[in-house]
């Protein structure tokens, strides 16, 4: 008998759970403490918007009263990244109806980063439900953040400097969990490389995406040495690892 | 609704649909070809680099890199979650030690 979906989406995304409740906190003890808005705002924010780093600009360009065009534009830019986030589900979301919409909203680092590290099965539209319950759960975990951090604002004395390093731990464990799905450590220098070229050689705010940029370009250039492996793989059919 | 209200509101909209537009245009625009062999290339490929980019521009930033400690603050506990991974392979312990060890030693060291 396999896990209930509800069980195996919390217990897929309980790590998140320990960076999403001190990451939307702080966006809501800033929001809070720069800006004069009502404490509920924060966590509506990451009902509709729902985006870390997103976020935390936004309170910058409030406290700016920055015109609507610039937020735009950057808001486009800060998370052009995300582009590259549904070129590698469009198969994995394929066909999942009503939940769609929802899955593409959700997509965020961390999710992204569970739904595409977990291990699948052959039942694509159980695959799915799970999927929109990991988004969920991440969601609710950051919006609950947001709301806790915003109402106690300064209040907030629990010492819990350096509890953000969870997610970059996530980001570790999900490497290594890459590692041994694809049995393969080249991606793994590749964005290594890509990360600290980038991290040297650009601005703060735009490292990311040149990093995936370059993992990008470095992908396309290998691809037709790998073409045809897909190839067969569309002859014969779906085909395991 | 008082014009700072409104601003507001159009604010948290703007801002919604430019986040929701970069999340949504591969699959606008490419949705359709999801069975091509790039598509499958780089549903392969492309995660574990993202997971590595992320660690390799996050990992350095959440370190100290002066004297004496020369990083050696954020990558304790990263080879620490490391070493726990290979070992027992339990994602919430490597973690858990891993941030445990990161906030202990933020908190005991003054920088």
């Amino acid at each position: 008998m396999p896990q209930h979906n509800w069980l195996v989406a919390l217990k897929t995304s309980l790590p998140v759970l320990f960076g999403y409740l001190p990451l939307g906190a702080s966006f809501g003890v800033l929001f809070s403490t720069q800006l004069d808005y009502a404490w509920w705002i924060a966590p509506l924010m990451g009902v509709i918007i729902y985006a870390g780093s997103g976020q935390l600009l936004a309170v910058t360009l409030l406290v700016t009263f920055t015109g609507l065009t610039q937020v735009f534009i950057a808001m486009l830019l800060l998370n052009a990244r995300h582009v590259f986030y549904g070129l590698s589900l469009l198969d994995a979301f394929k066909g999942a109806g009503w939940r769609k919409p929802y899955l593409i909203f959700g997509l965020t680092d961390e999710t992204y980063s569970l739904l595409t590290s977990r291990a699948r099965s052959e039942d694509k539209k159980r695959e799915q439900q799970i999927d929109f319950l990991i988004t969920l759960f991440n969601q609710g975990y950051w919006i609950v953040g947001c709301g806790l951090g915003a109402w106690l604002g300064r209040a907030l004395t629990f010492d819990a400097t350096g509890i953000e390093f969870a997610l970059i731990a996530l980001f570790i464990v999900l490497c290594i969990e890459q590692y041994k799905a694809l049995q393969s450590s080249f991606p793994i220098w590749l964005g290594f490389a890509a990360g600290l070229l980038s991290l040297l050689l650009f601005p703060a705010s735009q490292q990311l995406l040149i990093a995936m940029l370059l993992i990008c370009v470095v992908l396309f250039w290998q691809y037709p040495a790998n073409k045809h492996r897909y190839q067969n793989h569309l002859a014969r059919g779906p085909v395991d690892e | 609704m008082s014009n700072e209200t409104l601003y507001l509101l159009s604010f948290i909209l703007v801002t919604a649909a430019a986040t929701f537009l970069t999340r949504l245009m591969p699959f606008a625009f490419l949705g359709k070809h999801s069975s091509h062999p790039l598509a499958q290339h780089l549903g392969r490929y492309l995660p574990a680099g993202i997971m590595a980019v992320l660690v390799a521009i996050f990992l350095p930033r959440s370190a100290h890199w002066q004297m004496p400690v020369f990083g050696l603050d954020a990558l304790v506990p990263a080879a620490l979650v490391i070493v726990l991974h290979l070992w027992r392979r339990n994602a919430l312990l490597s973690m858990l030690a891993g941030t445990g060890c990161y906030m202990l030693i933020q908190q005991q060291l003054s920088f």
